[in-house]
Order: C-alpha cells, then structure tokens, then sequence
C-alpha cells in the first residue's frame, strides 16, 4: 500500500514536470516572436497555432483528414505485424530459410522508403491503399526483427521443459515461443506505432487528396506555416494518446512480470 | 527389471573453433525400476549431459540408450525432467504451471485444474494457485516444479541438481519432501484414478506399481549418499567415464536432519570423497 501510494506521488510529479517543460518550451517561443527575435513567417506562433487548431475542430474540418490517416495508419500496422510476425517466427524456426534470406532482407530494409512512395502511387492509386502499403514497409522490418529475436531469445531451458512435459510442436509455439517473444514484440509495437503513422502520412504528403499529411503539404505549398505545425501537433498529440493504450494493453499482457 | 540402459555411451560436441569436445566417454550403467541413482563428479564433467542423454535432449554419438529395455529414439517418453533452472513459464500461475503436462495431454479443464488443486495441496501450496513464479519463493518453485512433474506420473523421474540455487536449510526441506513423495508414490497413484497422459503409463496402470525410478545428478556427495540407494561417481571431464558405482544401505525412510552425522553416513561419505576427491583435484587442474 505504502510504495503504490509513493509511486502515486512520483508519478504526480513527473506530470507536473512535463507539463512545465511543455509550457516553458511554448511560452518562450510566443515570447520570442512576440519580442521580434524570431520571425512569425519561418516558426508561426503557438497562439496562432492554438486558433488554428480550435477553427479546425469547430469547422469540423480536422475530423476527416485525421480518421483518413487513423485508417491507414492501423491498417498498415495490422498487416505489417502480421506478416512481421509471421515472417519472423518462420526465420526463428527455420534457421536455413533464415541464412538463404538474410541477405535479401537487408537490401529491402536498406531502402529508403520514400523512394518507394511514388511507385506504391503507381501500383496502388492515389487512394488510401497506397499509404497503407507503405507504412506496412515501415512497420514490417520492426516487427520481423523484434519477433526473430524474441523467438530465437526464448528460454531453452522452458522449451526443454514443455518438451518433457509432453508438447507437441504446435503447443510449445503457443504456450511457450509466443508469450516469450511478446516482450519483444510489444516493445516494438510502441516504435511500430509510430513508423505506421509517418509511412501514412509521408505517403499522403507525397500525393493525395485526404489525411493529415495532405493537410500540411497544402499548407506548405501556401507557405502557410501556422497550417503546418497545428498538422504537426495533431500528430503529435495522436501518437501519444494511442501510445499511452498500448502502454495499459502492454501492462495488462505482462502482469505476470514482477 | 531394468529401467534405464546405457549401453557405452560416447557424446561429442563440435567446438567453434572447428574441432570436437569429448564430454562422455564410454559410459555404461543400468538403473534397475524404482531405484533412486545419484550421479556425482565434479563441476564440467558432463553429468548433465549424460542426463540429457537419457531424456532424449541429446542424442549419443556413440553407445545405445534402453529405457524399459526399449532403444530409446526421440524425447524419453517415460521420464520427466526437473531442471537445475527455473523452468516454470512465468506468465502463467502456479496452477497452470502444475498443470501444464495435463494441458499437453489433452485433459479438459475442469479435471485438470481438480488434479493441479490436490497436487498443489500435497506440495503445501494451496494458498498460491493464482500467483505468479516471479512472486514466489526459491523453495516454492521448485516445488511448484517438483508438483509438475509428478503429475503427469511417469516411471521416470530425472534431476539435474535441482536444488543447488537454494540455501541449505530449504534444500535440506526439499531434499526430505522429494523422498516423502517418491516413498509413497506407490499409493498415491491410486489415489489418482485417471492417467491420461501417455501409453505408456496406460498400459501399465493393471500392474502393481514400483517407486518412480529417480536418476539424481549432483556436484554434492553428502546429497548424493543422503537421498539415494546407489551413488555413482563420474570422473572430471573431458572424456567422463564412471569411477566409482557404491551402494548405499542406509534404511529407509531417512531422517535427513540426524543422517549426515551418523557414523555409517560418514563412513560412506569418507570411502566415496577418496574416489571423488582426485576427480575434483584433476578438474581443478584444468580449470
């Protein structure tokens, strides 16, 4: 009782440490612009930035270029970690297949995504598809790696175990290999969250019609600075949110930890 | 009747700089059913090899392996396993690490956890079903462990220093609650009406039924004179060969507390640690 009670007030003081740090940054940057030192042109101003913002979720505006990149942004992390983990527990499991591809994995990963963005256009359209297949390509390579390690970390120990106590290959996969690359793959989940969102919103930004990054493009193309740092901020605030579920989702799938 | 053969058993290992590791050598020794074998020598001398040989874990380069006079090929099906580690699966509590073996086997849910709750009442640990292993005790686990094990109830039960991580009073108490079990496993598998774990047992179950046969490896010879019928001593490594095969006539059941000061205990004790001690001497030169 008495450490949840401490942790409690050590958890009060961090919010109020990060929330003081947030207001300083913003009230020496008003500051700053409103002195003259800085140029309203180049880094806008958090007030204008807060009006912007409020005209966006009042007009309503705001609403479907944020769900357009949610939707792509869960979609390509739910087929990234799909087939992340899939691929990854066949690497672990398959040690040949693993060294014959392993070459082959990192030249795909080498590639810079954006790279990709225009032909992804081209195959998939201007719609949503295109952006989800990009972020699939970020969140792919997070996923495989932290599943590969995750699995071929497992405990031989607990595999030697199962084994003894009678499982069959499929049971030691569930019972055993899954749970114990779970840590794994949800502490990439977290990075994976984020990867989604900028293969999203990259690929908006490169061509389309709809979303957050087509937001800022436009508001880029006006020089209209404002425009793109309130689209920068509901990015932000949005990985942060979500961050903070998955954080609870994690903690609840990893209560057995000490 | 013999349980378990090994039949000049030789394991190599290959070593990354290309060449090989002799760990066992020639190896013969035949564990006759229901009796309780401590394997001694001294740290790196392939003990636990040899152990792994028997479970199946390993396979011998050389030599053949006979459980119930059958060539063993694959996992040893008749054998259970205890672990000098912790090998509970953390994320699942006492209850379903103790029935783990059940929940391999098929067994619904309902009987499996009825037969987890009576194991776990025989072992003391009724209170911690819902716990975690991450919050227990060394102790605690390992009879968590010693509960999984036998419930799955095969003829075989083999040890790999399973107590060396704990203090000597608790290995002293579980050392006592081992052989309580092992001493009255022949009416507690009646008690346990159904065994569905295996052919094995299943064809076995109209028969009387012997003790468990315990193959025990141990670095400790006061632990290997005090638990079992017969101590075996394995020479340093590489190439471990059997020394010394000694039986111990201490009667049963033992009080574990007064034995290691009684003189025929010493006695054993001083005949066996002349053989082990140039073992540990030599295995101390190559360290």
């Amino acid at each position: 009782m008495k450490s949840s009670r401490a942790s409690a007030t050590r958890n009060a003081t961090v919010l109020a440490w990060q929330v003081a740090v947030g207001t300083g940054v913003l009230a020496a940057w008003q500051t700053l612009v409103t002195l003259g030192i800085l140029d309203t042109f180049f880094v806008s101003r958090p007030s204008e930035i807060a009006k912007r913002l409020s005209t966006w979720v009042i007009s309503g505006t705001l609403w479907g270029h944020l769900a357009t990149t949610l939707e792509e942004s869960v979609l390509g992390l739910i087929v990234g970690a799909a087939l992340g983990i899939s691929v990854g527990f066949g690497f672990a499991r398959s040690p040949m297949v693993a060294r014959v591809l392993d070459p082959y994995i990192k030249m795909l990963n080498a590639v810079p995504r954006v790279v990709l963005a225009p032909l992804f256009l081209l195959w998939f359209g201007l719609g949503i598809w295109s952006k989800v297949a990009l972020a699939v390509t970020l969140v792919f390579f997070v996923m495989f790696f932290n599943t590969y390690q995750g699995v071929r970390d497992a405990d031989r120990v607990l595999i030697d175990n199962a084994r003894m106590l009678g499982a069959s290959e499929r049971q030691l996969v569930r019972h055993v290999l899954i749970p114990s690359a779970l840590t794994w793959i949800f502490s990439s989940l977290q990075t994976s969250l984020g990867f989604a969102m900028v293969g999203a919103v990259v690929g908006e930004y490169l061509g389309s019609t709809r979303g957050l990054g087509y937001v800022i493009s436009q508001a880029e193309g006006t020089f209209d600075t404002t425009g793109v740092f309130a689209g920068m901020t509901v990015l932000g605030l949005v990985v942060v949110i979500v961050s903070a579920g998955v954080s609870r989702l994690e903690r609840w799938l990893l209560r057995w930890k000490a | 009747m013999t349980a378990l053969e090994l039949e000049s058993v030789s394991k190599r290992f290959d070593t990354p700089d290309g060449g090989s590791y002799r760990a066992l050598e020639h190896v013969s020794l035949s564990v006759p059913a229901g009796a309780f074998v401590a394997i001694v020598g001294p740290s790196g001398c392939g003990k636990s090899t040899l152990l792994n040989v028997a479970a199946g874990l390993l396979t011998p380069s050389a030599g053949n392996v006979r459980v119930d006079g059958e060539a063993l090929s694959g996992l040893n099906r008749r054998a259970t396993y205890m672990f000098q580690q912790d090998a509970l699966l953390p994320w699942k509590n006492v209850r379903e690490n103790v029935a783990l073996g059940l929940v391999f086997a098929g067994s619904a849910a309902a009987e499996r956890n009825a037969r987890a709750d009576e194991w776990l009442a025989r072992v003391g640990l009724s209170a911690f079903a819902t716990h975690y292993p991450s919050q227990l005790s060394g102790g605690m686990r390992k009879r968590v462990a010693m509960a999984q094990n036998w419930i799955i109830d095969r003829p075989m039960l083999l040890m790999d220093e399973p107590f060396s991580a704990l203090d000597v009073h608790t290995r002293q108490r579980m050392e006592t609650e081992l052989l309580t079990l092992w001493e009255s496993t022949a009416e507690a598998t009646h008690s346990l009406p159904d065994r569905s774990s295996g052919s094995a047992e299943g064809a076995k179950a109209g028969a009387p039924r012997l003790k468990k046969t315990v193959v025990f490896v141990t670095h400790d010879l006061e632990e290997a004179i005090a638990l079992a019928d017969e101590v075996v001593v394995l020479s340093a490594g590489p190439a471990s060969h059997i020394v010394a095969r000694h039986p111990v006539t201490l009667d049963r059941p033992r009080d574990l507390f007064e034995l290691r000061t009684s003189a025929a205990f010493v006695d054993l004790y001083r005949s066996l640690w002349a053989v082990l001690r140039d073992e540990v001497i030599k295995s101390q030169r190559h360290a």
